[in-house]
């Protein structure tokens, strides 16, 4: 939708009384962006009656400068700068009533490598505000100069890789369960079964914290045994994320210390715990060379909905900045939402260093990371081993695949769970690097290793007919969503 | 036990044929092919001893099958392992690294405990064999 600028210009423009906001200047669908500024790229879904260029102006003027009136006070100010500005609205394919609103803001307007900044102004009272039906936040685009005020992942994937001696292959988790009620000494027994049967990690779940069952401190230390007794038995370094979530930052640290006293090379932190404390855990991390674990408790209240709230893959772009190592990004195959096209695009966020604008994959723009380090995402929520070919298809080699289920619920034990998903895993990535067609020959594969590895064997036989196929909530709007076939 | 470092230790011992595949896959991939070998397998010794440089060089797989032939003659009683290096920006590390050669006998770890203030106990993992000096570790 091309229009004329129609904002008011000089003594007019400055009159008391309420003006529409696509005439104060918050609409200019000239104005060309700057490489310095932050773009947003919005879904916004007009109340009936509500004119689209309107509601747009009025996304840029409640996450910028504006107020219900016209104030006089912007007079003392660069105002036309810091008026954030929507160039261009686009009706959304197929969904009559919502437009893509794509918004510019100059970089003052943030502080340096604060996310907590740069959530209030562009989710703050904006999605509230009345006249719009539904407001979701799909994209956005950070200028070099912005991303260069942030830390970035703590340790990052090249460095993960080398402290852990572990290359060419995705890492292997598990989620010890039940998520709750098992004791420090029966916690650390899963935790010992699951490293020594092949897994690289294994990892507390999000609601496992310090309650009356077990304290914090009882499985950081039963854990810990675990993890140098397995460490013992394989000559492999292991790890356990030990979740130091916790109700004050006091806490949090406090648990972090002993963690890293104990000789742990990582922790974990939960998204709940709100993105300034996610900041101060990332500089932590950095300073006492841990690994951080972010596991993403929480998100699908605002990102799974289409037309309302925050597109993951914004969310992604905000924890690459704010410094986490790990993050849930979904596993396309498994029990929890994930469209193949959109979570690719998480992906890419996550790991390369430049990303370009793909809007089959969900991607609005151009995105420069400027060496800023990679972000390990992690796979878990309803994976077995017999689906090892397409994970390796759809997610790649820098991945954490975390089978929790798929591990411990082995009939023959933890320690069989563990060695059937190893076994699965070397056996594809050899087929793959030998230049096998693995993804069409990947039952085949799997047999054949299994000949090898009864555990392999049994795993494949209890599993073999679990999928999750149901259709996507949040899949992209520029391409018909393919329906995975397993 | 069996020392499970590296990406192909949880499959049967790879054949000639296996690694040389493997060797072709580096590359094609325009990675250089290292060879190292080590008697102390602690699972934080990073710097295993080098087999000569990493061959930046050699673009053929049968060469590099060769100097392994080479390493195993004199180091043969050790592990020696193969990786992958990606010297690209913004990876400039090992992308692949596995396990081409064992000793006879694998010894395993001592997992020392020492028991520290409150409940703390400090861990130390010492190889049996490093007992040993170096070079005599896997001799008979």
């Amino acid at each position: 939708m091309k229009h004329e600028s129609i904002t008011v210009r000089g003594k007019e423009r400055y009159k008391s009384g309420v003006m529409e906001y696509k005439r104060m200047g918050y609409y200019e669908p000239d104005y060309e962006p700057k490489d310095t500024d932050v773009i947003a790229l919005f879904r916004v879904t007009p109340q009936d009656g509500v004119d689209p260029i309107e509601a747009c102006a009025a996304v840029a003027g409640e996450s910028s400068t504006a107020t219900w009136t016209v104030v006089w006070t912007d007079r003392l100010t660069a105002a036309e700068k810091y008026r954030a500005k929507c160039y261009r609205v686009d009706p959304v394919p197929n969904s009559p009533g919502s437009y893509f609103a794509s918004i510019a803001y100059d970089l003052d307007l943030f502080e340096p490598g604060s996310i907590a900044n740069l959530s209030a102004s562009i989710i703050g009272n904006v999605f509230g505000f009345k006249p719009l039906k539904a407001l979701r936040l799909e994209d956005m685009r950070l200028p070099v100069a912005y991303v260069k005020t942030f830390q970035g992942p703590a340790t990052g994937i090249v460095v993960e890789r080398e402290r852990l001696d572990k290359f060419g292959r995705p890492l292997l988790g598990a989620t010890v369960k039940p998520k709750l009620g098992l004791s420090g000494r029966n916690y650390g027994r899963v935790v010992y079964e699951a490293l020594k049967g092949g897994l690289d990690f294994t990892k507390d779940d999000e609601n496992i914290n310090s309650q009356p069952f077990m304290h914090w401190r009882e499985r950081f230390l039963y854990c810990m045994e675990a993890v140098n007794r397995a460490q013992a038995a394989t000559g492999e370094v292991k790890g356990t994320y030990l979740n130091v979530t916790a109700a004050t930052m006091e806490d949090m640290y406090e648990r972090a210390d002993f963690a890293r006293e104990l000789g742990s090379n990582v922790v974990m932190i939960d998204l709940v715990i709100g993105y300034t404390a996610i900041q101060s855990m990332a500089k932590w991390a950095r300073r006492n060379d841990m690994i951080l674990h972010l596991h993403r408790a929480g998100h699908s209240t605002y990102t799974r909905q289409r037309n309302h709230g925050i597109s993951f893959r914004v969310i992604a772009k905000w924890m690459r900045l704010a410094g986490v190592d790990h993050i849930h990004a979904g596993t396309v195959v498994g029990k929890l939402e994930g469209d193949p096209n959109t979570t690719r695009g998480y992906y890419d966020v996550c790991r390369e260093d430049f990303n370009p604008a793909k809007l089959e994959h969900g991607i609005f723009f151009d995105q420069h990371w400027a060496s800023l380090n990679k972000l390990m995402p992690v796979a878990s929520g309803g994976i077995h081993a017999g689906q090892m070919h397409q994970l390796l298809d759809l997610l790649g080699e820098d991945v954490v695949l975390q089978f929790g289920g798929g591990t411990i619920g082995h009939p023959r034990g933890i320690q069989a769970g563990a060695t059937a998903n190893r076994v699965a895993l070397e056996a594809m990535i050899l087929a793959r690097n030998e230049g096998r067609d693995y993804v069409h020959e990947g039952p085949e594969i799997l047999a054949k290793a299994a000949l090898s590895c009864t555990p392999l064997r049994e795993a494949l036989e209890v599993w073999k007919d679990v999928t999750f196929n149901y259709e996507s909530t949040d899949s992209p709007d520029f391409v018909p969503t393919p329906s995975l076939a397993v | 036990m069996r020392v499970t470092q590296g990406c192909f230790s949880f499959l049967p011992d790879l054949t000639d044929d296996q690694i040389r595949r493997q060797v072709q896959y580096c590359l094609d991939k325009g990675w250089a092919v290292n060879i190292e070998f080590t008697d102390d397998p602690h699972p934080r010794n990073t710097y295993w001893e080098m087999w000569g440089l990493p061959m930046f060089d050699l673009r053929d797989a049968a060469g590099i099958m060769k100097e392994l032939a080479d390493c195993r003659r004199v180091y043969g009683d050790r592990y020696i392992r193969l990786s992958g290096f990606d010297s690209s920006h913004g990876w400039e590390s090992v992308r692949i690294s596995f396990i081409v050669n064992r000793p006879a006998h694998e010894g395993g770890f001592r997992l020392d405990r020492q028991e520290a203030a409150g409940r703390n106990i400090r861990y130390s993992t010492r190889a049996y064999a490093a007992q040993r000096p170096e070079g005599e570790r896997y001799q008979s």
